[in-house]
């Protein structure tokens, strides 16, 4: 009994998916769909929004009234992890920094996303010779296009049609209205020279044609609690329950891949994993295997998959397996609006991604930094959770009482209760998303002394921001105060200067992390080819956000999303042709 | 107050994060594997299993002292008093919910205690009781030394510190609650149709054309 057993099934699947998320759960669904055997391993447990989610609970029904105590976006968000997971460290060198999000569970983070959903553009794709600083995709908008629209078609997105060279239009729901905080914010950019535009987002503002299985959005704006009626793309409901509703495709969940498996002649023939529950090791066969596992663990299961047909980890003669790790810059402003003070009360919640955003505007050829970044924008009456009132004595002796009166900042009782009535649903933010440049030196390796509670050898992240990043942050923070001032807003949050790097944000806590395994026409400079098969291991692919090149200011799902589908297709024709 | 936190009370809840306030300073939180308390209503659907076992430890578990409770007592329904349009913080169970986040978020345990520590001995000093047991009147004027941070004086710092904690503490616990929430007006998660701002509230604004 206490012989240390790894149990091997003698079922070989078709193909082996690793991660359930927006990669990983598009690749399931399209090859489960067409007819093969598939196995995905997901490393956390099973999640059905439909029986899960925490949708339409109210404050109160949370002790904690929705802190981020055990969730680091609050009590009822979707997603099941974090930043810290207990057991499965992370390390940092050289005194640098890097946040690296997991969501464990079925469907992964995008159960919880902000499903702003862009596609990257033209010149995302061959930005090269804009300055020089990055590398171009193998493939051009041209080559994607045809998969971003079958994903739209797919999934469903709203937004409109805006004939804009770089942020290049999908197929469209109609957009949410704007809530009057955005009216407010639209009137404000645009007398600061900002353009606004209808956000563009994964929700079902109407009923997606030709779909029976997802209910409409119903306007609670709550995706990030992932939605029971399937109203909003998580790749849990809308992919992977989908695919195994066909037979096709079977989910191990809590299971946690260690390595990948290859035979004498180099390819991969399945995976080893520890069953969470038991700590019962496994191995399971496959004809091929695809990473879906995130960026991240895509890029450490590669490192981790040593043999001696590949010492320096598989897909990795090239070595560039973890390097030109890149998160999207992030730094953001908030404050209220006076007018706003003593609102009319209404149903404002809308759709829970955004209503409205700023699409990179300027030429960086007349700025002092490289690339651009996009706007989000935030405010208006939601429901209080905790967090709400903090800080009134920052607010109240702001703006003088109903009477015209001086208020004294701080205060208690009667008049203090009546200011929290006052300046609810006042207030405004915005947060700039922008194009970090990816880098050779900003990169995870395995760490040679660290192992997670199962024994698997952990990353350890070397990542530094360049006066390139600052500089943007630099420009948002200008911008944003620009803003807040066209539109007659008092700024609230700190103004940062350069010795906060004007607020940027750390690595990684954006949870745009992408460009670990990217793909590329060199074996000597790339690990995929551009159908992210793996140049030396032609039996494996990825398909999550590693094989990234250069992302641009946009949110990395629906490229995800897109790669993936072209990917899945490309097996299939492969298969066709006996070749993998 | 963690700065994800208030990012969501200030609406941009598709944000993946950003720093909002400038009062929030704390770090990521760690995502512990041990440690919950029920929730009121007893589902736990969709809830972890060490989210579970936390929520039942914390609940079993008490921090304030009886001394300490009423104190707390007293001072959230000095900051959110019963008026014409809702009842007090007592009223909403404020002092039950700061005993559990206390619990939940032990940063506040260590300003809290002392603060409230602080307290009674300022009243001590001044009208030789504690603070519960002074007169309303001594309670108030000990109170507003302590809740205008502007005019404080700079011997009252520590006492204003402790004080907005206890503002927001209170604030968030009562506006939280189902009176709270009915008594700010927030009338959303519910299933409806958004159309857009409603047009006489375009009108008040200006914003018809916008």
């Amino acid at each position: 009994m206490s012989v240390f057993e790894i149990k091997k099934s003698g079922t070989v699947y078709d193909a082996i998916i690793v991660g359930s998320g927006a990669g990983g759960g598009m690749a399931g669904y399209v090859l489960a769909h067409a007819g093969l055997n598939v196995l995905m391993l997901e490393a956390g447990p099973f999640f059905d929004p439909a029986k899960d989610a925490q949708q339409l609970k109210f404050s109160y029904e949370s002790p904690r009234r929705g802190a981020s105590t055990t969730r680091p976006f609050g009590d009822f968000d979707a997603a099941f992890g974090g930043w810290d997971l207990e057991g499965e460290p992370y390390t940092t060198k050289d005194g640098t920094k890097f946040d690296w999000f997991r969501a464990r569970m079925l469907g992964g983070r995008t159960n919880h996303w902000g499903r702003i959903s862009l596609r990257m553009g033209p010149k995302d794709f061959k930005s090269h010779d804009i300055d020089g600083l990055t590398d171009d995709w193998p493939i051009t908008y041209e080559e994607v296009k045809p998969f971003y629209d079958k994903v739209d078609r797919l999934i469903g997105i709203y937004g409109t049609v805006e004939n804009l060279e770089n942020e290049p239009d999908g197929i469209f729901l109609p957009p949410p209205k704007p809530r009057l905080n955005e009216l407010f914010i639209k009137k404000g950019a645009e007398k600061a020279g900002v353009k606004v535009i209808p956000g563009r987002g994964s929700v079902l503002t109407e009923a997606l044609p030709g779909n029976k299985d997802r209910g409409v959005c119903f306007f609670c704006g709550q995706c990030g609690r992932s939605c029971k009626v399937y109203g909003d793309f998580s790749a849990s409901s809308c992919l992977v329950i989908p695919a195994i509703k066909t037979g096709n495709l079977k989910v191990l969940s809590n299971a946690m891949v260690r390595e990948v498996l290859t035979g004498p002649n180099g390819l991969a023939t399945g995976v080893s994993y520890v069953d969470k529950n038991n700590l019962q090791e496994y191995e399971v066969k496959g004809k091929m295997v695809i990473l879906g596992a995130s960026a991240g663990e895509s890029a450490r299961l590669l490192l981790n998959s040593v043999s001696s047909q590949h010492p320096n980890g598989l897909a990795n003669s090239s070595g560039v397996v973890g390097k030109y790790l890149h998160d999207s810059t992030g730094a953001s402003l908030g404050g209220f609006l006076p007018q706003l003070l003593d609102r009319k009360r209404y149903n404002e919640d809308g759709v829970g991604s955004v209503h409205i955003y700023t699409p990179w505007w300027l030429d960086n050829k007349k700025l002092d930094f490289p690339r651009g970044y996009h706007i989000e924008y935030g405010g208006g009456m939601r429901m209080p959770s905790y967090g709400f009132g903090g800080g009134m004595e920052n607010l109240n002796g702001l703006v003088p009482a109903r009477d015209g009166s001086t208020r004294e900042a701080g205060g208690f009782g009667a008049s203090l209760k009546d200011d929290y009535r006052r300046f609810y649903g006042s207030q405004v933010g915005m947060a700039g998303r922008g194009t970090a440049i990816a880098r050779a030196d900003n990169y995870c390796e395995i760490d040679k002394d660290v192992v997670d509670k199962y024994g698997i050898p952990v990353l350890k992240f070397h990542y530094k921001w360049t006066n390139d990043e600052v500089k943007q942050a630099k420009h948002m923070q200008e911008t944003f105060q620009s803003i807040m001032h066209e539109m007659g807003a008092i700024v609230t949050s700190k103004i940062h200067g350069p010795e906060t790097n004007y607020g940027l944000e750390a690595p990684g806590r954006i949870i745009h992390e992408v460009g670990t395994v990217r793909m590329g026409d060199d074996p000597k400079k790339s690990a995929l080819n551009k159908w992210c098969q793996a140049h030396d291991c032609k039996n494996l692919f990825v398909v999550d956000a590693a094989p990234f090149v250069q992302q641009g200011d946009k949110n990395a799902t629906w490229t995800i999303l897109a790669l993936s589908m072209r990917t899945s297709e490309y097996i299939l024709e492969q298969r066709k042709k006996l070749s993998v | 107050m963690k700065r994800r936190d208030s990012l969501k009370a200030i609406g941009l809840t598709a944000l993946a994060s950003g720093l909002l306030l400038d009062s929030c300073k704390e770090d990521a939180t760690k995502t512990q594997q041990a440690s919950v308390l029920q929730s009121p209503n007893g589902d736990n659907i969709g809830r972890q299993e060490f989210e579970i076992e936390r929520d039942k430890k914390l609940h079993a578990e008490t921090f304030f002292t009886k001394h300490e409770m009423a104190t707390i007592t007293v001072l959230a329904d000095i900051i959110i008093p019963k008026d014409d349009k809702s009842g007090s913080a007592s009223d909403a169970k404020v002092p039950e919910f700061i005993e559990f986040i206390v619990k939940d978020i032990p940063e506040h345990q260590l300003p809290m205690r002392g603060g409230l520590r602080w307290l009674d001995l300022q009243c001590t000093k001044r009208f030789n009781h504690a603070f519960v047991d002074c007169t309303n009147a001594q309670q108030i004027e000990m109170v507003t030394a302590i809740a205008y941070p502007l005019k404080a004086k700079p011997e009252m710092k520590q006492g204003v510190t402790f004080f907005n904690r206890m503002r927001d503490l209170t604030a968030t616990g009562f506006f939280t609650s189902k009176m709270g929430i009915a008594d700010i007006g927030y009338v959303g998660n519910s299933p409806n149709r958004w159309t857009g701002v409603p047009e006489d509230v375009l009108k008040q604004y200006g914003m018809e054309n916008v």
